[in-house]
């Protein structure tokens, strides 16, 4: 059985641009919504100094988990914020001192079984770095007793166009992936680990191959280039030949997906006890004269990370955070990065709606959808508000990948309404 | 603060727009055009180009009359057009094939609601109110090479009266697109390799033709030759808007037409089949649509469970 998946022009522009390091920024903004689940609450008051590494945001729920000062200095501000994905979340902003002193409080975490790995992933502030940004502790969060994990899928699919950031660790930090994979497989008994690669990066594919020869349980799993062939139940479907069921997680199937980035990052902290305070990120789109990879610490202004890049911030007219297919849209070029940005894409193109036609009912929303599902029958659902047809075709399960809006010759906003659907179904 | 555009993701679009499938399409009815000429003399052309043309006028009209946004950019007129002249012996009346584009696109098309909302192939009716109103006209076959040849009987029904050859290159009687299958043929596949149409329902429709003719003791190879059935199965079994949308939806369709088609052909008073096969299996198409659902992957169904909570 194969999945469906579209063909899309890659731009992998960046792909042999090597991560430049960016110097501390004056001030950076430290969002305590910086993925999927519940917000931190700010820890430090207005006054406060901090180090590289201090907790400023943290909080009891299940799926959160704490926001590190990336620069040393004090903090000047605790603000509110609207974030692109439309949640207001609160904000703790933070003046540099320039002198990026790292927290005497951080020592190299003690990891020995699952649940020091656990809490260690969480102390160290690890979400998902591909983008859709799951808490990374809550994937180890599965109970031992009634399931055994056999299988570790490391992502380095990369299947959105432009994106290199996940290239560039394997590239540049190749024994750092390696490494984590190797801890992770230890401390949880892991027999078999996956690294998914696209076959548009034969380069990176090779070195893996070459580095894990005559190694035991590690495979490199050539993908075709083939979007969404990253997307967690995608891959975890080629790995595995497993398909992860309605409602379920990865590890109810015995699997743990995670990216490579991350993978390299949970590894440097087991070595270093550093946390998550700065990433790769690539920058480009045909506003950006100098396309490239930046390592920056979390908080800093996209302005400055497009500028770094050559931007003349005066000619963007469009910034999305992430891919092209399933970015958000920025508007306003003073926000923060996330920990879940891996790109910006900055477009001297105002962004047009297509003209809308009529459905032709010519089907190929259906043969795109990789998880089977049919957009054009929701849409006509969602148009005539029921609730039950939506539901019976599994609104549920679409992950908003934007391959049937991509497909569609009459350029009808699938996607979208999939989301608006999605949101009608559950409501009551 | 500069101002941005946002927009819902995807950011990028295909290329692909419904004037572009129109388009290619209409460029798949090229070869068949140049045979008709051949065979049939210049007539043919103008008979198509005056289809063409008054499908787009109805079009428009409609489209003014409706307060509809004007949709004849897309297309899809002048493809109806086109089809509903290959469906017409090269000898009818220029306002006999006026009333018939304006059965197809006014009354089938525009009054169900325009583009994407007919549930019956517009050309295909407005070939069957033709031959149902001006049935003398509509079987006054000529043979090729010829306006004043004596009229001539479609081949369906003088069985054996051409040869394969002559059947392949369209060197017979019959209305003006369908008689050549090379032409059409490679309509077809020109149609499959720029990805506008999946070859499932074509197959299955001849497929189907084949073995049931050879079942029932008819000459298979002369069956999928003759009549309308190649211009039936790649131009209309394939017209998005009225047969199924999957892959497994699309198969039944053909072998349903194929059928028909046979059961009309062999045992019924019209000598053709394809045109109502098709009407027959277009009206059905939604019910093929609802039983060729599909599962989604990883979707956990629950018959009785969904049932009890709409009680």
């Amino acid at each position: 059985m194969k999945l469906n998946g579209i063909r899309l022009h890659h731009h992998k522009n960046t792909a042999e641009c090597e991560t430049v390091n960016l110097p501390c920024p004056e001030k950076v903004i430290l969002s305590m919504s910086q993925h999927i689940g519940a917000p931190a609450e700010p820890k430090v008051k207005v006054g406060d100094e901090v180090k590289v590494g201090t907790v400023v945001g943290d909080a009891d729920t299940r799926v959160t988990c704490p926001v590190h000062a990336s620069v040393s200095g004090k903090v000047t501000a605790i603000g509110e914020l609207l974030l692109p994905n439309g949640k207001t979340c609160r904000t703790v902003e933070i003046t540099s001192d320039g002198k990026q002193e790292p927290d005497p409080s951080l020592a190299v975490p003690d990891i020995h079984d699952k649940a020091s790995l656990a809490a260690a992933v969480r102390a160290s502030g690890c979400c998902g770095m591909g983008g859709a940004g799951f808490p990374t502790h809550i994937k180890l969060n599965y109970d031992e007793e009634k399931q055994h994990i056999d299988t570790l899928v490391v992502n380095a699919a990369e299947c959105e166009p432009y994106i290199t950031s996940d290239y560039r660790e394997l590239i540049e930090n190749s024994d750092r992936v390696i490494g984590g994979m190797k801890l992770i497989r230890e401390i949880l008994g892991i027999e078999r680990v996956v690294i998914g690669i696209e076959e548009n990066k034969p380069k990176a594919i090779s070195l893996m191959r070459e580095k894990l020869a005559g190694e035991k349980g590690f495979e490199v799993l050539k993908l075709r280039s083939l979007y969404p062939q990253g997307a967690e139940k995608v891959i975890a479907f080629y790995a595995t030949g497993r398909i992860v069921e309605e409602g379920q997680l990865t590890y109810d199937q015995g699997i743990i997906v995670l990216n490579a980035s991350t993978t390299g990052f949970i590894y440097d902290y087991s070595q270093t006890g550093i946390p998550f305070v700065s990433r790769r990120v690539t920058i480009d789109g045909d506003a950006v004269g100098k396309p490239g990879n930046f390592r920056a610490p979390i908080g800093i202004r996209i302005s400055e990370l497009l500028s770094a890049a050559g931007t003349d911030m005066e000619k963007v007219e469009r910034i999305v955070a992430g891919g092209p297919m399933m970015g958000i849209s920025v508007y306003d070029h003073d926000l923060p990065l996330l920990k879940t940005n891996n790109a910006f894409l900055a477009s001297k193109r105002e962004e047009k709606r297509p003209v809308m036609t009529n459905c032709i009912r010519c089907g190929r929303c259906i043969a795109a959808c990789p998880l089977g599902l049919m957009p054009t029958e929701f849409e006509r659902a969602y148009d005539r508000k029921d609730r039950d047809a939506l539901n019976r075709l599994k609104i549920n399960l679409c992950m908003n990948c934007g391959s049937c809006s991509y497909v569609c010759p009459a350029k009808r906003p699938l996607a979208e309404k999939n989301q608006l659907a999605k949101g009608f179904a559950i409501s009551r | 603060m500069k101002e941005y555009t946002v927009s819902p993701s995807p950011h990028i679009r295909d290329s692909i727009t419904t004037s572009k499938i129109m388009l290619h399409v209409i460029i798949a009815t090229i070869p068949a055009m140049a045979a008709s000429a051949i065979f049939f003399s210049w007539r043919a052309l103008t008979l198509i180009a005056f289809c063409a043309l008054s499908a787009m006028v109805w079009e428009r009209l409609c489209c003014f009359i409706m307060k509809r946004p004007d949709s004849t950019d897309d297309l899809s007129a002048m493809v109806t057009g086109i089809l509903l002249a290959f469906n017409l012996p090269v000898t009818l009346p220029i306002w006999m094939a006026a009333v018939g584009t304006f059965v197809s696109i006014v009354i089938v098309k525009q009054l169900f609601g325009g583009l994407g909302q007919n549930f019956a192939n517009p050309a295909i009716v407005g070939r069957i109110v033709l031959m149902l109103s001006f049935t003398s006209y509509m079987t006054h076959w000529v043979l090729p090479n010829g306006l004043d040849a004596v009229s001539t009987a479609t081949p369906l029904v003088t069985e054996d009266s051409f040869s394969y050859f002559d059947l392949f290159i369209g060197r017979c009687g019959g209305c003006i697109g369908e008689t050549s299958a090379l032409a059409l043929l490679i309509g077809g596949v020109y149609l499959c390799i720029v990805r506008v149409i999946k070859p499932y329902a074509p197959l299955a429709f001849i497929g189907t033709v084949y073995l049931f003719s050879a079942a029932a003791g008819r000459d298979p190879i002369y069956q999928i030759l003759s009549g309308g059935l190649m211009l039936g199965a790649i131009f209309m079994a394939t017209d998005y808007v009225t047969t199924p949308v999957t892959n497994k939806g699309r198969v039944i369709f053909g072998i349903g037409c194929g059928l028909i088609t046979c059961v009309i052909r062999f045992w019924c008073s019209p000598p053709e089949g394809v045109s109502y096969s098709i009407l027959l299996m277009n009206i059905v198409t939604p019910y093929i649509d609802m039983f060729t659902r599909k599962k989604a992957v990883g979707g956990i169904y629950r018959r009785k469970e969904s049932r009890e909570e709409k009680n």
